[in-house]
């Protein structure tokens, strides 16, 4: 088995998770809500992708992009805003969001079908290189950039642009801030479209390395990012980032190293560290040290 | 006793399903069969999330253990040594009546709670909530592939069924349990916590006790339901008690309404009923006129529904209250 190569897989998977973890970290920041139908943001841009194999990458990527926004925008506009207006539970907010994901999930099985739609529009960067005979494909490597350019710059938004201060004064109170004057749909709109933007991007590199796009894609990627986001630490972007890197991390280093024979209960010596994990530092693996968890469904 | 009246509607409610399934075809009696099943799983989801106010996305495990064990022990012994050469002596050489498997069932399903819920029950919020489904991850793992416990990958087919009044009368009881439950002092220490862990907390209620002693009913409820579920069907399948179900049944417990045992009762029901009358319509059915949905609008349609319920009515169709006469006028 070959070491080097593993931990470069794992290292572009943990970089895609860390990305979706971003994506529901900055909703959740905002929202208080856990969008459970963030995986269909992620299966609808591979869909695009799917439907635009013969365009020119650049034109399909925007496709994509733009479709996922709006697909983003549209989940929010139809079905979170009229909850939170009228102040539902957060347990009711949560199930909206599996009601969503349910119905789009759906709605993709009738329209495109259960067998699947190939991708093949980037597929040229699963061609390797070889650096010291580690085999190293460059979808590895254009992910991992990415991932970092991509979180740095949402970093950068937050901090240092004027809707990423209402962003972030929203998340840590949101009726002071409404009250000094941050408009609400404004700032909930602005961080679906953020989150929206780094689904495409993760549908655009996921499906390089699995082009395969079913209706369900979406669904263990949204609770694997989960995963990684609570133990990780809801509160702060980088540590819901981190959870999700380390997940995915873990998740490849042992689909790749294990022999199936004895990785059938690896899942559960997952779960059971995550278990572990929520039970020792509930607030999440890398929250300060007395944080305490957040108290919210 | 006034209030009693409260488990009147949810105790109808399961009563007459059963009554109006046996005038009905094969298939229909199955659903409306399977519909009595859910609404068990969900009072048993009630009897913890409604009370206390913390989400649960474990308590299929519950069913599944309930589920496996009643199943397995009903099952003629040479069978099982023939089709699941691998199982503990115990689980081979057994067998039992299928009421008392159910009681088993119901155990089991209690000392699993009890035994996740000790450590588990001191966190709450999201935390407590992907814990659990991690519970489930691991449950659900476990029976995948553990031949000593089931038939691991396989489809087990040759499981006794049970009629539509063995399940009601366990509807009956669930309710009865539930109910009872609701209105103990315990109940009473949850829901107040539910409202305001601090306030609770400062009146003196240990928090940690009463969450663990809902989990544990509510397992043992599960337990139960899970039974139910595998002696319905009469099939033990990999996966059968996992996400899909986990979700579609929190589902149906907030479309009715989280905070009332009638909520669970009307959300299992409503959403079984709309579930099997779109399947019908998708071969055809007769409502004044004859009704053919194309294939696909089944799945399509509960997702609309469900999402509308909830942005049209956050607290459920209930609204949380429980079922009470119409009022006359003094």
């Amino acid at each position: 088995m070959n070491w080097g190569q593993a931990i470069a897989d794992a290292v572009a998977l943990g970089s895609l998770y860390g990305l979706v973890a971003v994506g529901i970290g900055l909703v959740f920041g905002v929202m208080r809500l856990i969008n459970f139908a963030y995986g269909e943001l992620i299966t609808a841009g591979g869909y695009v992708l799917a439907y635009t194999n013969s365009w020119p990458p650049a034109l399909a990527i925007a496709a994509c992009i733009a479709a996922v926004i709006s697909l983003a925008l549209l989940q929010e506009r139809v079905a979170f805003r009229p909850l939170r207006r009228m102040g539902a539970s957060p347990a009711t907010m949560l199930v909206a969001t599996f009601a969503v994901s349910f119905l789009l999930q759906a709605i993709y099985l009738i329209a495109f079908g259960s067998r699947g739609q190939i991708v093949s529009t980037l597929g040229r960067l699963n061609t390797a290189f070889t650096v010291r005979g580690v085999d190293i494909r460059w979808i590895v490597v254009v992910t991992v950039v990415t991932g970092g350019v991509l979180l740095a710059a949402t970093a950068a938004l937050l901090n240092r642009t004027s809707i990423g201060l209402h962003i972030r004064a929203a998340a840590t109170d949101f009726r002071t801030a409404r009250i000094l004057g941050v408009r609400a749909n404004r700032v909930i709109g602005f961080s679906f479209i953020m989150a929206g933007f780094l689904a495409a991007a993760v549908s655009v590199l996921y499906t390089v390395s699995s082009p395969l796009v079913q209706p369900q894609m979406g669904v263990p990627i949204t609770i694997f990012a989960l995963i990684g986001v609570v133990v990780g630490g809801l509160d702060r972007l980088w540590s819901a980032a981190l959870g999700g890197f380390a997940v995915g991390f873990v998740y490849g280093m042992s689909g790749d190293l294990l022999s199936s024979q004895s990785s059938v209960y690896l899942p559960s010596v997952v779960y059971g560290l995550v278990i572990v994990v929520l039970l020792v530092r509930p607030a999440g693996l890398f929250a300060p040290l007395r944080a305490r968890a957040v108290e919210r469904v | 006793m006034r209030r009693s009246v409260e488990l009147l509607g949810p105790v109808l409610l399961l009563v007459a399903t059963a009554a109006v399934a046996g005038g009905l075809s094969k298939t229909q009696q199955l659903e409306f069969e399977n519909a009595l099943v859910m609404a068990v799983i969900v009072i048993a989801l009630y009897v913890f999330v409604g009370n206390s106010g913390v989400i649960s996305f474990g308590h299929l495990s519950f069913a599944a253990v309930g589920g496996y064990l009643s199943g397995l022990l009903t099952i003629d012994p040479q069978t099982k040594s023939f089709t699941m050469p691998g199982l503990f002596p115990f689980l081979e050489h057994t067998h039992i009546a299928v009421v008392p498997s159910l009681a088993l069932a119901a155990a089991a399903g209690g000392v699993y709670a009890l035994l996740v819920g000790l450590p588990l029950m001191r966190l709450s919020g999201l935390p407590a909530g992907i814990a659990t489904l991690a519970v489930l991850g691991i449950t659900d793992n476990v029976l995948y592939y553990w031949g000593k416990v089931g038939p691991a990958a396989q489809t087990l087919s040759d499981i006794p069924e049970v009629g539509r009044w063995t399940l009601a009368a366990s509807g009956v009881i669930a309710c009865a349990c539930a109910f009872a439950y609701q209105r103990s002092r315990f109940g009473r220490q949850l829901r107040a916590t539910r409202e305001d862990a601090a306030a609770a907390r400062a009146s003196g209620i240990d928090v940690y006790r009463q969450r663990l002693l809902a989990f544990t009913l509510s397992g043992a409820l599960a337990g139960l339901a899970g039974g139910l579920y595998v002696h319905q069907l009469g099939l033990i399948t990999p996966d059968q008690f996992y996400l899909d179900l986990t979700f579609l049944t929190l589902a149906m417990l907030v479309v009715g309404g989280v905070g009332s045992l009638w909520g669970a009762v009307v959300g299992a029901l409503s959403i079984s009923a709309l579930n099997s009358f779109l399947g019908d319509a998708e071969n055809t059915v007769h409502v004044g006129f004859r009704l053919t949905l194309p294939n696909g609008t089944r799945l399509v349609t509960i997702g609309a529904v469900m999402a509308l319920v909830l942005i049209l009515r956050p607290s459920g169709l209930t609204g949380g209250r429980e079922f009470s006469l119409p009022r006359r006028r003094a």
